[in-house]
């Protein structure tokens, strides 16, 4: 009881977290004032880098003829695997990533060469000069090609629950099904950009467009043979990212930093957007089986699924990406026995890579539509089996044996339902679809359950810098970086609440190894959470050392010190922020501090598949309704609610615009974006002529978004709940909102709708479910 | 079955040295003299030559909307648009949008309704709703979002986006 009133006591004190502050950098990004890499003023001297690559997906290089472009107007250099100095190589986890072809070619375009030249347009026009020749080989292009191939990348793996093919043996219904979920474009409006300069003793600066600063560093080091205390990355923010720069931004920052090496001037290389869609990896797609064994409540009983994954041709972080599909392959439901495995294909197209959610949406999907299958078996409502299957007291463990103790999905399913006025607008579509032939409605409501933790357990540290000057004005820097998800604010946020002064007292600097090392890469949700951690510790110690001071100083006890309103509040009389600092300096008090955070609880042994990868699940509801035309297959949202958890939110504005954005990106995933390969491995969907992101007449015309209103149970940054990922997921409702349309034309058979729900797939699964 | 192939990628034509024009746009109200290469973008020339950058490269094609500015009041993709094209018009970027210290009442507006996320696609939204405001078409939210639809915002962020935009066009 005492320690729920400390919580509401401390919760009353607070005074910049949980305020929707703007963005940081609003003033300039209306003013078109804030830089991106390539607005960075350029340097005297300065080179632009264009790459060149193969004509073909796989077989071997014969020999690379570059007399003519050597002998182009405006080359200052031409670079190859000889002149790399260290190892020709930028893979994050298993080393198999080059920066340049040596002899084997893994996909089409896969770069040879660089051309450096006094313009960007020398560059690229000289990097046309070149004569490749390979002998071309056999290649894998879809999964499907992998899988008849047996071309893998990495192991499958399985993670078993009890004894599945005895539990679906004895399940009263059983059923089997194939789901197919396409990959997804970046499209960080911001293409891969690198600048390099290069200073004295070998050093490299590079700025860059990353989401792993760190990582550029290490990997760019090992390339140039220089320690990794000669590298310095720096990001100020990016214009987008998802995860599309966490791996990828590597072979450009290489290039950058090797053309800086060898000419000793500085280098940039910018890609031009198609070069960008055709060489950097993506979501991976998926070919999913599965068969589930249910009661004749709905009950599911086993599951069993193969989920095979298209990785391209390196492993990058797909080992992660499909451990997560599995940790997601039970989305919020309960199963008591299940043998769930991925298989990790090799193809010789890009390397897919990280994209919000990083596998979790592909392996919910196989939940959702098993549920979909159910419903549709015992023509159930698909939410009351929701609702049956939903994680519960008694049925808490999941397949990788962590128990579910935060589960708010009964609750928080149930306050959807109610405010989306889902039973009444479900009879409504019913009474619309038995009146109209080419138009039917759909409607669904699905949850989210997303874990929280890098599952790769040592990545989940983080380090802040923080330093007060002598005026008051802090400087605050830490291993997050800025790509549009407003990490900055948060923080910053968190440190002037700590500090008890206006956020605006917090400057915020650019992301830099040389300020913070060793960082992981904003990426699994985590960067507030742990950034924010981290940034309160390094606060909080000066803060401590602050307040022993004041005590000999002003000879009152600590606990009558208290800082706020740009005060410090010491017995009773109070002085200004920055009077205190100044007398603190005097009296020779450090005023500078690191912070370190690690995520408690966690644990993982991958050997078993058991243990607790996740310190807390986030959770969240949508209910979508859709309009479709059976006959053409165009389909339209038309009103999505949602109800997420954030836990106690740091800066609610900024919450609420990942809930949108990531809703969107998903929608547009399960929807209109289409990729497609040649079968010669070129990619032919590189460009929004010929790829479909979601436009502003895409949003759904009536869109509400409430946030669920409780703390965090675990001691996060002021119990708040991470945002970037879980929303992206409550797209699902999308997805089965529209094959819920085109159930209504047959109730008598399940719906094999794929992914993406284009037009054409829609045609596919009405004429599926109507011959 | 390895077949051999010798797969040049093609030249592009020796062209001789690029004559340069001379061209002159009243760029944010300020009369500007160039020298360019014929094929030279606007967008390259705001870019590359006059440093104006907050005019954004999304897709060089035309198709994100990212490098939207207005030229003679009306909005146009600056990387589909060579600057000699343009000789003697009015040019507004980003850059020229506020007057006298005072924000346009967009950029008011997008910060009011935090319309961005990553900030990449807002010069170019905010241009391209200057234009759609001046056209005087978009009446209604559902033709706002239709007329606003050649501008991509990866982040999503669109809902506060056509909230900024009717806010500013109460205002206009």
């Amino acid at each position: 009881m005492s320690l729920q009133l400390d919580r509401r006591s401390e919760e009353l004190r607070l005074r910049v977290v949980r305020r929707p502050l703007r963005h940081d950098s609003a003033a300039k990004h209306v003013a078109g004032s804030a830089t991106f890499v390539d607005d960075i003023r350029e340097p005297e001297g300065l080179l632009h880098i264009a790459a060149g690559g193969v004509p073909a997906a796989s077989g071997q290089l014969l020999g690379v003829d570059l007399a003519a472009v050597r002998a182009a107007p405006g080359v200052v250099a031409v670079l190859t695997a000889a002149d790399i100095p260290g190892k020709n190589d930028v893979g994050p986890v298993v080393h198999d990533d080059p920066v340049f072809v040596e002899s084997r070619i893994e996909f089409y375009g896969q770069v040879v060469f660089a051309v450096v030249a006094t313009t960007r347009e020398q560059a690229r026009r000289a990097a046309k000069l070149a004569k490749v020749a390979a002998a071309v080989g056999t290649h894998c292009v879809s999964v499907d090609d992998a899988l008849a191939a047996g071309s893998h990348i990495l192991p499958d793996c399985t993670f078993r629950k009890d004894d599945s093919a005895a539990a679906l043996a004895a399940s009263a219904h059983r059923v089997k099904g194939q789901l197919r979920i396409g990959g997804q474009e970046h499209f960080y409006l911001e293409g891969q950009v690198s600048l390099a300069i290069p200073g004295e003793d070998g050093d490299m600066l590079i700025h860059t467009s990353t989401q792993h600063p760190s990582e550029m560093q290490h990997l760019i080091a090992g390339m140039l043979k220089v320690p990794v205390s000669a590298v310095t990355v720096e990001v100020r923010r990016m214009g987008g990212a998802f995860g599309g720069k966490e791996t990828q931004a590597a072979q450009w920052a290489a290039l950058a930093a090797l053309a800086a090496q060898i000419t000793g001037r500085p280098c940039k290389i910018r890609l031009d957007r198609d070069d960008d869609m055709c060489l950097t990896g993506k979501r991976h797609d998926f070919l999913s089986d599965y068969e589930v064994g249910f009661d004749a409540e709905g009950r599911i009983q086993a599951l069993e699924t193969v989920m095979a994954s298209r990785c391209g041709y390196s492993a990058d972080l797909s080992g992660a990406i499909n451990d997560r599909a599995m940790f997601h392959a039970d989305n919020a439901y309960f199963l008591p026995a299940a043998t769930i495995t991925t298989k990790r294909m090799k193809t010789n197209t890009v390397s897919n890579t990280a994209f919000r959610g990083f596998g979790g949406p592909q392996g919910m999907m196989v939940a959702e539509r098993a549920i979909d299958e159910i419903a549709w078996a015992l023509k159930l409502d698909p939410l009351d089996v929701r609702k049956r299957n939903l994680y519960g007291e008694g049925r808490d463990i999941t397949p990788y044996g962590m128990l579910v103790e935060d589960n708010i999905l009964p609750a928080l399913l149930d306050r959807c339902e109610v405010t989306s006025d889902y039973r009444a607008r479900r009879r409504k579509i019913a009474a619309f679809n038995a009146q109209n032939g080419a138009l039917k409605r759909g409607m669904a409501l699905n949850p989210v359950k997303f874990g929280i933790s890098f599952t790769t357990t040592h990545l989940n540290q983080a380090g802040a810098l923080v330093h007060v000057y002598q005026d008051g004005s802090i400087h605050l820097n830490h291993g997050g970086t800025e790509m549009g998800q407003g990490i900055y604010i948060k923080v910053a946020q968190v440190v002037a609440e700590e500090f008890g002064v206006d956020a605006d007292r917090v400057k915020i600097l650019a992301t830099s190894t040389a300020k913070v090392p060793n960082t992981s890469a904003t990426a699994a949700s985590s960067g507030s959470d742990i950034n924010g951690w981290a940034a309160k510790n390094a606060a909080g110690a000066i803060k401590e050392r602050l307040i022993n001071f004041a005590a000999g100083a002003y000879d009152v006890v600590p606990s009558q010190i208290e800082f706020r309103d740009n005060r410090v509040f010491i017995g009773n009389q109070s002085v200004p922020f920055a009077e205190l600092i100044r007398k603190a300096y005097l009296a020779r008090v450090s005023l500078s501090s690191t912070g370190f955070y690690k995520t408690p609880k966690i644990h993982w042994d991958p050997a078993t598949g058991k243990g607790r990868p996740f310190f807390y699940f986030a959770y969240g509801a949508a209910c979508s309704e859709v309009l479709v035309d059976v006959t053409t297959g165009e389909m339209k949202v038309q009103r999505v609610d949602i109800l997420h958890d954030v836990g106690r939110s740091l800066n609610p504005a900024v919450d609420i615009g990942q809930i949108e954005g990531g809703f969107v990106q998903g929608m547009g995933w399960l929807t209109t974006e289409e990729l497609v390969f040649h079968a010669d491995g070129r990619l032919l969907t590189h460009a929004p002529s010929t790829y479909k992101i979601p436009c502003a007449s895409d949003v759904p015309e009536h869109f509400n978004i409430a946030l669920w209103d409780g703390a965090n149970r675990e001691d996060t940054i002021y119990r708040s709940k991470a945002v970037g990922e879980p929303p992206l997921m409550l797209a699902i409702s999308v997805f089965a909102a529209i094959a819920d349309a085109i159930h209504s034309l047959n109730p008598d058979k399940a719906v094999p709708l794929d992914a993406p729900a284009t037009p054409e797939s829609i045609l596919r699964a009405v004429q599926a479910v109507t011959s | 079955m390895a077949r051999t192939v010798r797969a040049v990628m093609e030249a592009e034509p020796t062209a001789p040295a690029p004559e340069k024009l001379t061209v002159t746009l009243v760029i944010n109200g300020r009369e500007t003299r160039l020298s360019v290469a014929p094929w030279t973008t606007l967008l390259d020339t705001l870019r590359d030559r006059l440093a104006l950058t907050g005019t954004k490269k999304g897709c060089d094609h035309g198709q994100c909307g990212a490098c939207t500015v207005l030229v003679d009041g009306r909005r146009i993709n600056s990387c589909l648009t060579l600057a000699v094209m343009k000789d003697g018009a009015q040019v507004t970027t980003i850059e020229g949008l506020a007057k006298d210290g005072a924000l346009h009442p967009l950029q008011q507006a997008f910060i009011d309704h935090d319309a961005f996320q990553c900030g990449y696609c807002t010069p170019g939204q905010i241009c391209s709703a200057a234009g759609l405001i001046a056209e005087g078409k978009a009446k209604t939210v559902d033709e706002i979002r239709e007329l606003m639809s050649g501008n991509i915002c990866r982040c999503g962020a669109y809902v506060n986006i056509v909230a900024a935009i009717q806010q500013a066009m109460g205002k206009a």
